[in-house]
């Protein structure tokens, strides 16, 4: 399927049908992201139980340095 | 002790973690700072360099809380977006809400950062906005409940210190929140004179990462803090026109 994470067009296994399975496919099982699905914001506890589908629209974001 | 919101503090310093050249250095600047509050900024992830390492994942989350900024944001909406992602994360409940509405200067959009401020303190963030050194400004976002008013000393990055005493004072003296004088802070005495003018607290960034030795400007940074703070506390002597002899009068020597 095709999805759109960080503004780029990304084709994934239909496998990775959630956003935990998409994460770990990513190697960011383990890291401190949040996720944005079809703009609505994720705890990290809905991870596993969100469903992915062809065109669905991702924001993964992280903490960087910033004042 | 310095209280926001829920949280307390020993420290009056809070540091930022942008523009830092090298993790070790800037882990060692964080401890050097003795600082309890790191502001991060939230943004996109490159998903071609998952594995760069990350400030984030080195420190001890037991030490320090985060205040994750809003950079970035024009708008409102923008802002609140942002905060709402940062406390998705499960790892804060503070907020530095930062709507700029200038290139040049970096300055904050005040009628943004009330819109802002509004909508998250209704959400129950503990809400830190950036603003101008604004009394106006400063006593309405108070009456909306903000947990702590910051003040800039001058624009973002530019080390001119503390460009109006005067307002800052203001703001200050009529505040019934921590009062935290952020942005354009280059050396300790900039940060020990908006602890002199009452300041509950210091956040600088730029001035300790853009030194040449940023480890050592942290420490000088903290003890700039608690020489302003306890210089303060101490109780200074009025200003004079005119000298005042310290030296007694009686018992010249004549000839």
């Amino acid at each position: 399927m095709e999805l759109i994470i960080n503004g780029n067009r990304k084709y994934v296994e239909p496998e990775y049908n959630t956003v935990s399975k998409l994460l770990e496919s990513l190697s960011l099982g383990q890291k401190t992201v949040i996720v944005e699905h079809n703009q609505q914001i994720l705890q990290k506890e809905e991870h596993p139980h969100i469903a992915l589908a062809d065109k669905d629209i991702l924001e993964i974001v992280h903490f960087v340095g910033g004042g | 002790m310095l209280t926001i919101g829920t949280h307390t503090f020993t420290s009056r310093l809070l540091l930022g973690t942008g523009k830092f050249t090298d993790l070790q250095i800037q882990n060692q600047a964080v401890e050097a700072s003795g600082t309890e509050v790191l502001t991060f900024a939230v943004r996109r992830l490159n998903l071609d360099q998952v594995n760069e390492p990350n400030f984030l994942e080195m420190l001890d989350l037991k030490k320090y809380k985060l205040l994750p900024n809003t950079a970035g944001a024009k708008t409102a909406e923008e802002a609140i977006r942002i905060a709402r992602l940062a406390k998705a994360s499960g790892l804060c409940d503070m907020i530095k809400v930062e709507v700029i509405g200038d290139d040049t200067l970096l300055l904050p959009d005040p009628l943004e950062t009330v819109k802002a401020c509004e909508v998250l303190l209704a959400e129950g963030f503990i809400v830190l906005p950036y603003i101008s050194d604004d009394y106006m400004l400063a006593k309405r976002l108070q009456q909306l409940g903000v947990h702590a008013i910051m003040p800039g000393a001058s624009p973002i990055g530019s080390g001119k210190g503390i460009l109006n005493p005067s307002a800052l004072q203001w703001i200050i003296d009529q505040a019934t929140v921590p009062v935290i004088v952020d942005a354009g802070i280059r050396s300790p005495k900039d940060a020990a004179y908006a602890m002199e003018l009452g300041a509950d607290a210091v956040l600088l960034n730029s001035a300790v990462s853009g030194a040449t030795n940023p480890v050592q400007m942290a420490t000088a940074m903290k003890l700039g803090v608690e020489a302003g703070r306890l210089g303060r506390e101490a109780g200074m002597i009025p200003v004079r026109e005119y000298a005042v002899a310290s030296s007694p009068a009686e018992g010249m020597i004549t000839t």
